[in-house]
């Protein structure tokens, strides 16, 4: 069995995000940048599953510029196989995302596409969902267990109530959550092995994608910074203080 | 990330993220705890190993990583020394200095048995130079070992030996032959031989690094131990000084950068007379002067590096390195201590800790005169 999972370069989760001066976005000049957090365990989930013999073929793919090739090296330190570079420089919308992703999907004729819940740079949470209406296969996103069975596979997924478990045919689109695994340490020998594998480089117009513009960034702003607090001295304070509020 | 050093590759930076990652989950909560207990537990050994991380510089053959130049040992040293604490790196990496002799002199069989389980971290391995009687004067060393049979009778005692009440493996400098360098041999003693026994020494800092003393009363070790030809064990010392040497400077350099670091964030975060502390422009000036040494040991450091994994033996260059890189050391901890005013002084913060481990850098694996005595003879003074 084949599969595909997709991986962002996105900003390291420890870096603390600046604000463009104009703007226009976030700074990402000499940022230090890593793959997705939600990624990583969707390769790591694919990866276990080729170790259990369930899957024989990883296919890693990431969409963007040049340095791309670096979240696809980790990917294949990971264990994929082989990996996909769609290199388009720019802003990539959700939907152009997965015009892309369903084309490779269909081209390769994956059965599973493993992606993260979300990307932590923009958290639009959409791609999976998105690739999975335009194939019309059937999705289980925020996975926090995923069992293969044949052409089913069983997904426990994690919903406001608790947990839910579906069974959905193959193919399907499985994101990963949090709890699914925890991503392994890459060995340095499989590091520098990765930088022996191939990455096919394609290109919209090879897909034959269109970009999409649906959606319109007007303006990036830092959230609301805390105004400072006031000390009470007494729990009676306090409470007058929360019914003033209307908080109690 | 726009590269800043020719010396780095993406896989260099692709391992620091998979040390940090380590260091992370698996080093920093648990540092005070190993300090107060005054070692590691032998299973961090196991986890270092199953993240790849005692592997480098060994060869594949014995479950190390082929290829992995010197310059991933820098980044695994500034990686693991974001915990604060230069006892970890001591004892977790003392078979840095104990096992590359068994590597470079051994036989396959002995590379087999005392090399590839330390490299998998199911055993401990250290390096037993010093004696009571001095350790910069390693060519008149005392413990003597007597040939019987398939065997040598040991006695004598090592002292000041990292990771000496763990260890199974002690790569033990010994004295086969005559007076003088030409008389020393290298043999491995196993823990549990009998006549071997070791008492564990307390120390100014490196606390979770379990330092001993270890005695030899009538120790009889095999023959079959002894790495290298009888006699020769020398220059095996010499040439794994080199490699040391190259360590400490890589963790004094990191210790600087992280004192740099811890200061700046907290002049950044302290307000005296209602302002950040960094607004001072004594304050700022400090931080510099810092940071110009951080830089200017990192450069020394990866060019001596460079020259090493061009099979080079800059020796005089690394004594000055190692002293440059100490000394500037105690330098920028002296000044970090300064920036944290009393929060530094207390126990338990980094910079305390890295103030009190400056002083076994400086001694350790050769003394500052010591090197400087090395390295003018190197020159022909
Ligand atoms: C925490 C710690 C861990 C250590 N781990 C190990 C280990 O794992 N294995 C190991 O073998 N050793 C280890 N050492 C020992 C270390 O290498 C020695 O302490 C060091 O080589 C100095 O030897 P010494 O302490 O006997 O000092 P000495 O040789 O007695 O020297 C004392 C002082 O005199 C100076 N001096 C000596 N001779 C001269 C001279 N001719 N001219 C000018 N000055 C001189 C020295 O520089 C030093 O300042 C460790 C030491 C420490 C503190």
């Amino acid at each position: 069995m084949k599969v595909l999972v997709s991986v962002k370069r996105v900003v390291d989760y420890n870096v603390r995000i600046q604000i463009k001066p104009d703007g226009s976005g976030v700074v990402t000049d000499g940022v230090k940048h890593s793959m997705n957090p939600f990624d990583e365990i969707a390769m790591e989930e694919a990866v276990r599953l080729k170790e259990k013999g369930k899957v024989t073929e990883i296919i890693a793919v990431t969409l963007g510029g040049a340095k791309g090739e670096e979240t696809l090296r980790t990917a294949l330190a990971f264990g994929a196989d082989r990996a996909i570079h769609v290199k388009e420089e720019g802003e990539i919308q959700p939907l152009t995302a997965a015009r892309a992703l369903a084309a490779i999907f269909k081209k390769e004729g994956a059965q599973i596409l493993f992606t993260g819940k979300q990307a932590i740079d923009d958290d639009a949470n959409q791609t999976a969902q998105m690739t999975a209406a335009l194939l019309d296969l059937p999705q289980a996103t925020f996975a926090s267990k995923v069992e293969l069975d044949g052409t089913k596979a069983q997904v426990t997924r994690e919903i406001d109530a608790g947990l839910e478990t579906l069974e959905v045919d193959l193919p399907a689109v499985i994101s990963a959550d949090l709890r699914l695994n925890e991503p392994r340490y890459l060995k340095l020998p499989d590091i520098m092995k990765a930088k022996k594998k191939t990455i096919e480089a394609v290109s919209f117009a090879d897909l034959g994608v269109e970009a999409a513009a649906s959606l319109k960034t007007i303006k990036t702003t830092p959230p609301p910074t805390r105004s400072k607090g006031v000390m009470v001295k007494t729990v009676d304070e306090l409470v007058s203080a929360l019914k003033a509020k209307g908080l109690v | 990330m726009t590269t800043k050093s020719p010396f780095y590759t993406e896989e260099h930076e692709a391992f620091r993220t998979q040390v940090r990652r380590f260091v992370d989950r698996e080093c920093a909560p648990f540092i005070d705890q190993w300090e107060s207990a005054e070692e590691l537990p032998r299973e961090l050994h196991k986890k270092a190993a199953e993240a790849g991380l005692l592997q480098v510089g060994f060869p594949e053959e014995y479950g190390g990583t082929d290829g992995a130049d010197l310059f991933y040992g820098i980044v695994l040293t500034e990686e693991l020394a974001r915990a604060g604490s230069g006892g970890l790196i001591a004892s977790l990496m003392s078979h840095g200095i104990g096992t590359p002799p068994i590597i470079h002199t051994g036989t396959h069989e002995q590379k087999l048995k005392f090399a590839s389980p330390v490299i998998a971290g199911d055993k401990i391995a250290a390096l037993a130079i010093t004696e009571p009687s001095g350790g910069s004067d390693v060519a008149n060393l005392k413990t003597r070992a007597v040939r019987d049979g398939d065997h040598y009778v040991i006695n004598g005692s090592k002292t000041f030996i990292t990771s000496g009440m763990r260890a199974d493996y002690i790569t033990t400098a010994v004295r086969t032959g005559g007076d003088g360098m030409g008389g020393v041999s290298l043999v491995v003693i196993e823990a549990g031989t009998p006549g071997f026994t070791r008492t564990p020494l307390q120390k100014m800092g490196w606390w979770c690094s379990d330092t001993a003393t270890l005695y030899f009363d009538n120790c009889r070790v095999p023959v079959a131990n002894r790495i290298g030809p009888e006699n020769a064990g020398f220059m095996a010392i010499m040439m794994n000084f080199n490699n040391e040497r190259i360590m400490l400077a890589a963790q004094a350099y990191a210790f600087a950068k992280v004192c740099y670091e811890e200061s700046l964030a907290y002049a950044r975060e302290r307000t005296t007379f209602g302002k950040p502390l960094i607004r001072n422009q004594v304050i700022r000036h400090k931080l510099i002067d810092m940071q110009t040494r951080v830089e200017a040991i990192k450069a020394n450091l990866d060019l001596m590096t460079w020259r090493v994994t061009q099979k080079q033996m800059p020796i005089a260059e690394v004594c000055m390195l190692k002293n440059f890189a100490t000394t500037n050391l105690e330098y920028v901890a002296n000044e970090a201590m300064q920036i944290f005013g009393g929060a530094g002084y207390l126990r338990g913060s980094k910079v305390d800790r890295i103030y009190r481990e400056t002083k076994v850098l400086t001694i350790g694996g050769g003394s500052q005169e010591i090197m400087k005595d090395l390295a003018a003879r190197q020159l022909g003074y």
